[in-house]
């Protein structure tokens, strides 16, 4: 495998070093942060699109741990109101 | 004994007196059934992300208590009996989440602090403003 990666023509297929670089990483454990809040909507949106909906994992590199727990805070703001269930242009 | 959250919204059509009096009747409706009622906000007239029964805003009110889990099932039906209320929420608070809201508390009381200095700054811009016109 070593030598294939090795080869000049191959090179372009693998990813180009600008993005290996940009490791995602999970920002909850990186905070430290423990319990995600549902009351602080303008915070919860940095995981949704423009829609309402949750960015999946591969996007926002969250750990599933804390994945699961975002989920659940903006599915308990959208009851309450504080963020929309469907919606355009949310950003 | 556990740690308990619960949010409701009420109506926007209460008057103020009429919105306490309805905040001190699930307050009651607590204590009355043994719980100790540990914290308690009030957010005011907010905007609703969605009309709900047709209306776009409403009173949100928090009250963190600590009661059995029986109790929950009283609150509730008084949330669903009381017209007033349009959307409720109740939910036990983990270690984590108890942790948070005990930092949210302590921050609340620090908060007239801030204000404080916010007043203080505003004098400097008008004495510089009488300066420029001199």
């Amino acid at each position: 495998m070593a030598e294939y990666n090795n080869n000049s023509e191959l090179r372009y297929l693998t990813p180009s070093a600008v993005d290996l670089n940009k490791k995602k990483y999970c920002r909850f454990k990186k905070a430290g942060i423990k319990y995600i809040d549902y009351k602080d909507p303008e915070f919860l949106k940095k995981f949704l699109n423009e829609q309402g909906k949750l960015l999946p994992r591969r996007l926002t590199g969250t750990s599933l741990k804390f994945q699961r727990k975002v989920a659940q805070a903006v599915k308990r703001a959208r009851h309450l109101a504080l963020l929309p269930y469907v919606t355009d242009m949310l950003k | 004994m556990n740690h308990y959250e619960t949010v409701f919204i009420l109506t926007p059509v209460l008057s103020d007196n009429q919105m306490r009096e309805a905040v001190d009747k699930f307050k009651s409706v607590l204590t009355e059934g043994g719980a100790t009622i540990t914290h308690e906000e009030n957010w005011g007239l907010r905007k609703l992300a969605y009309p709900i029964e047709k209306k776009h805003t409403g009173f949100y009110n928090l009250l963190q208590f600590d009661a059995e889990p029986q109790l929950i099932a009283t609150l509730e039906t008084q949330y669903r009996r009381d017209e007033r209320v349009i959307r409720f929420l109740t939910f036990r608070l983990d270690k984590f989440a108890y942790e948070y809201a005990e930092k949210r508390k302590n921050n609340k009381k620090e908060q007239p602090a801030h204000q404080v200095e916010l007043i203080v700054e505003e004098p400097l811009i008008v004495d510089e403003i009488i300066d420029e016109e001199e």
